[in-house]
């Protein structure tokens, strides 16, 4: 293990390390533990000066209550959970199966559509901008969530199959010779046995499109303008502007507008990392 | 033995499809992926070039105009701001590694209550950036903010971060760092969970320790992690968009622009939509990224050939 483990190190060496470590997370997270503290505040303290001292009142409740009850705001959240629910569907069943034929079979061609999905999805979004735009409105989809739900699908397919093919890669392929010995046809190899052992990859998969899209701002902003189809990341700003300079408001929206993604991380913790450091290890 | 006794008494049962079952399957199973991504992916990239020669407000017919846009480009002081902002973000981006390494090396422990507390160092993360974005604004604000209030009980005085041309696109970029960092510490945890430790102990038994030990041992094993650090990093230095976009708009005096920016800000200009030099400036920095790509895809092709 390195650095060495803090058991076989002096006492007083130890007794710093868990001391500075809990001071070292509350410096990383200060800018966040301020908005959290701005969201319970009340609009007199900042009326008086009052933005670091201790909370006059606790305004908990009433500031998160306004921004569901008197903003546009559960709109925005509705639309972002409808833009990208559907998005993960789409993204993690067409890569499973690219990932499957990406990874099973050997084709000329195999290596150079592989490197055809990695490049694509390391493109800057900008130079796709101008003829997607184009698209969406010739589709009549402009302004709508599936033009931006088609999209995305589209665009996440790159990663998604640089996942799944390495991950179906790294099955035994023994498995699938046996199978075939056995007459099983090839949709049906990867319906009853690469699908099923593919679970791991396919929830990774899915915690991480679902904070990518979630929190995706460029798009939103390009393809989508009003409450009806625009998801959350580009609402706020429509909700700051409602609220503007009224900070306790303005942090209690953004807090809310970040907890899914927040959430799901802490909840599926474990398939999170595993996709996200996909590849960091050999 | 069975499917080819069932074969050579039934020939002609077997249709054109089971007899080319393995040659066809993974077309069918590739079809619906490529042609999405060809549709929204590859063949954007193409139009873009081709609108990059047109003079275009994004409704009405294109004009061909040949390389004026391009020519264009090079005399606008805009553009030039810019791209050396990029330049910025990708150097200063790249700190993002080792700051990854350094709380990683601080992390990897085992005390009471170190899975929370990495799960917290890695939280920014998981936040969208334009919400990181609000949030250090505030964090920034002259009068309300946090940092501020800070300074002036060390005797400091108090700063305008995002008010300053000088100040405001290392402001943003401080703000980039906080996530990216998160992400490089991750890939570094995981990297040193894999560390042998039985070279380390061999290495420990010959002397080897501190940083020597880091450079020679430890960094040699976590090549993986550092390669996909560095891709990670530059794609999101050269992506930066969110961020400016929610922290300064571009300006002070259009001192935070960076090329993703400009791009944006000219294809929907006020003055009249200008999609054919919006389209040049992707261009360029579609060209700048595809030095990267190529580096990235070659190294991984390299990785490949090994596997095989």
């Amino acid at each position: 293990m390195f650095p060495k483990p803090i058991e076989k190190t002096s006492r007083t060496w130890q007794i710093t390390y868990q001391t500075l470590l809990p001071l070292a997370l509350v410096v990383w997270l200060l800018p966040l533990l301020a908005v959290a503290m701005f969201s319970i505040k009340s609009s007199a303290d900042f009326a008086t000066g009052n933005y670091w001292g201790m909370p006059t009142s606790f305004e908990l409740f009433n500031n998160y209550g306004k921004v569901f009850f008197e903003s546009k705001m559960p709109q925005y959240m509705l639309n972002s959970f409808l833009i990208t629910v559907p998005t993960v569907v789409g993204a993690v069943a067409l890569s499973s199966m690219t990932g499957f034929a990406l990874g099973i079979y050997k084709f000329k061609s195999n290596l150079w559509i592989f490197f055809m999905f990695i490049a694509g999805n390391f493109v800057p979004f900008q130079i796709l901008m101008v003829p997607v735009r184009d698209l969406t409105i010739g589709l009549g989809m402009y302004d709508t969530k599936l033009g931006l739900v088609l999209f995305h699908i589209a665009f996440q397919t790159g990663f998604c199959t640089l996942f799944m093919r390495n991950f179906i890669r790294a099955l035994p392929f023994e498995l699938i010779e046996a199978a075939r010995v056995e007459g099983i046809r090839e949709w049906q190899i990867f319906w009853y046995i690469v699908l099923p052992l593919m679970k791991p990859a396919l929830a990774a998969l899915s915690v991480l499109i679902f904070t990518f899209i979630w929190n995706d701002y460029f798009w939103a902003v390009v393809l989508t303008q009003g409450p009806s189809a625009q998801p959350v990341t580009a609402g706020i700003t429509s909700f700051n502007s409602q609220f503007v300079a009224q900070y306790h408001l303005m942090s209690a929206g953004s807090i809310v507008a970040a907890l899914p993604p927040v959430a799901m991380f802490f909840l599926m913790q474990k398939h999170f990392i595993a996709g996200l450091t996909l590849g960091a290890v050999k | 033995m069975t499917s080819l006794t069932a074969g050579s008494t039934t020939p002609r049962k077997k249709g054109w499809y089971a007899r080319n079952e393995i040659k066809v399957t993974p077309w069918l199973f590739l079809l619906p992926g490529i042609l999405f991504f060809a549709v929204y992916v590859i063949a954007p990239i193409f139009q873009s070039f081709w609108i990059s020669f047109h003079e275009w407000d994004g409704l009405g017919e294109k004009t061909y105009i040949g390389l004026a846009n391009y020519e264009r480009l090079a005399t606008d002081r805009k553009f030039e701001v810019s791209f050396w902002n990029n330049l910025k973000w990708l150097f200063l981006y790249l700190l993002a590694i080792p700051l990854g390494l350094f709380i990683a090396l601080l992390l990897n422990q085992k005390v009471w209550g170190i899975r929370l507390c990495k799960s917290l160092f890695f939280f920014p993360f998981v936040i969208s950036q334009v919400v990181v974005g609000l949030v250090f604004s505030w964090f920034y604000l002259p009068r309300e903010g946090l940092l501020n209030a800070v300074l002036v009980t060390f005797g400091m005085e108090p700063v305008n971060i995002l008010g300053q041309p000088s100040t405001a696109t290392y402001g943003i970029i401080a703000a980039g760092l906080w996530p990216q960092t998160a992400y490089c510490m991750i890939l570094y945890l995981t990297g040193l969970n894999a560390v042998d430790p039985e070279q380390v102990e061999a290495a420990r038994l010959d002397g080897a320790k501190g940083y020597k030990m880091l450079w020679y041992v430890i960094l040699p094993q976590l090549r993986p992690a550092t390669f996909i650090a560095f891709v990670v990093t530059i794609i999101g230095a050269l992506r930066s968009f969110d961020l400016i976009s929610v922290m300064t708009n571009g300006g002070p005096f259009g001192s935070t622009r960076v090329l993703s920016f400009f791009m944006y800000e000219e294809s929907f200009s006020e003055f009249g939509f200008r999609m054919g030099y919006g389209a040049a400036i992707a261009v360029v920095l579609f060209l700048l990224m595809l030095c990267f790509i190529g580096y990235f895809l070659w190294s991984m092709f390299q990785d490949e050939k090994e596997g095989r």
